[in-house]
């Protein structure tokens, strides 16, 4: 039984894995700030289908993670993450019938979210960045995740039977 | 989809909010505690280690590809490299000759004026793993930890000059701040005739800047800076930067000045890390 619901979120878990890999690939200086936030995505994502199994604890654990990796402020991404995965999570079932094209827009503004809430404490801790590092996530990110959520979609019918 | 959850209410996820708000308070508490004062850094190093295995895959294809262009180099390419790296070692050796004479006769000259003895660290070879950081720094992720005697603050330099500091110790691995990254700022002096300034990064890899230079003051274009060691944690005397260009403003107090850092910030694969301290015996030799 409990082997069976291990085997069920190895998929969730491996993109998880993947996301964050990508997080830490290196990248050509100039395509740099136009890197994704695919941690972000990819939880969005599983929140919004899974969200018994996949809400906003396990989005701050991974947050405390990528801080640790990254050398961010330990809990910065971690807050950003719990509260863009929490609003997901709070208006899953609105979100899960949208159409893609309103769904992406939503995607942009939880982006833009998230990265206002690492700006903002990168602020209150004196950190200073140039805009297009802020800006830069968000619309790759949007362009990105039609494709993503295609792809994830195969993933979803084999976890969301045990959700 | 809606359908496979409906059997007990899916709009409800129990104490969602609460857990949420926890969480969020959580969080502001750790940075408040990891900002202020440093006594996370046990939590991260405990952390960093489970992070250790990623980062190696991740930074594995980037070695692979280096080991196998090594492994596909012509016997032709070899012996072209070998007999010019042969060349390059006898012109070293030759400067080294010359650099041990130098030494002599500095220490000689130190005794008489009975000045202090010049600290010349122990150093060894790192290699920068293929693993992005801090997107909002210049940073980067060294192969070595506390497990090989590094520790916060350690001067890193490659063969042409000055790279940055570490700032942040893991067991496996540590994080070291570039000299280009706008918060870092660097004791120096002009190498030509010993005036004394600080060289901050701008967050540009190819130059750095001076603000503290009066108008008057004597500096050129091609001065060379080196590190001055007033801070503490770079030893004296390694270069870091050749002015590039002066500006002169009559109307402010300071001139604008810009240097381009000697070591190639953006390119280097393998760095140097230098002790200066004398506490980690044993620990970073071999």
């Amino acid at each position: 039984m409990s082997n069976a619901r291990a085997l069920r979120q190895l998929p969730v878990l491996t993109t998880l894995l993947i996301a964050f890999m990508l997080m830490i690939v290196p990248m050509p200086a100039a395509a740099e700030p136009f890197r994704p936030d695919w941690l972000a995505l990819v939880l969005v994502f599983w929140a919004m289908t899974v969200p018994r199994s996949y809400s906003v604890g396990i989005a701050w654990l991974i947050g405390i993670v990528l801080d640790v990796a990254q050398g961010t402020l330990l809990g910065q991404h971690a807050l950003a993450l719990c509260i863009i995965v929490y609003i997901t999570v709070k208006f899953h079932l609105l979100m899960r019938v949208f159409p893609l094209s309103q769904l992406t827009a939503t995607v942009f503004a939880l982006l833009t979210l998230y990265q206002f809430l690492l700006f903002w404490i990168n602020g209150v801790a004196g950190v200073t960045a140039s805009a297009i590092d802020y800006w830069g996530p968000v619309v790759s990110g949007t362009i990105v995740w039609p494709f993503l959520s295609i792809v994830l979609s195969g993933l979803r019918y084999r976890v969301q039977t045990g959700g | 989809m809606v359908g496979s959850q409906s059997n007990s209410n899916p709009a409800r996820i129990p104490a969602l909010g609460f857990r949420a708000l926890a969480l969020v308070t959580l969080s502001i508490l750790l940075m408040w505690l990891d900002n202020r004062e440093h006594h996370l850094d046990t939590v991260r190093r405990a952390i960093g280690v489970a992070v250790y295995p990623v980062q190696i895959v991740v930074d594995t294809p980037a070695r692979l590809w280096s080991w196998l262009r090594e492994n596909s180099a012509s016997k032709n390419q070899l012996q072209l490299e070998n007999s010019r790296l042969r060349t390059e070692a006898l012109i070293t050796r030759g400067r080294m000759q010359e650099l041990a004479a130098l030494k002599a006769e500095n220490d000689r000259l130190r005794a008489m004026l009975d000045a202090r003895e010049q600290v010349r660290g122990e150093v060894r070879v790192a290699g920068i793993m293929a693993v992005d950081a801090n997107p909002y720094r210049h940073n980067i992720v060294l192969d070595v930890g506390t497990r090989e005697g590094v520790y916060d603050g350690q001067a890193i330099v490659d063969a042409s000059g000055v790279v940055g500091q570490v700032i942040e110790t893991g067991l496996t691995t540590s994080q070291a701040i570039l000299i280009s990254d706008p918060d870092h700022a660097l004791p120096v002096v002009v190498n030509r005739n010993g005036l004394r300034t600080v060289a901050f990064g701008t967050g540009e890899y190819n130059r750095l800047s001076l603000p503290f230079l009066a108008n008057n003051a004597d500096i050129e274009t091609g001065d060379l800076l080196v590190t001055s060691g007033l801070g503490g944690a770079f030893p004296a005397g390694y270069p870091v930067a050749v002015v590039e260009n002066v500006t002169r403003l009559p109307q402010e107090p300071f001139a604008e000045v810009t240097a381009t850092p000697a070591a190639a910030l953006d390119q280097v694969r393998e760095v140097m890390l230098i002790w200066t301290r004398k506490q980690d015996d044993g620990a970073g030799d071999e």
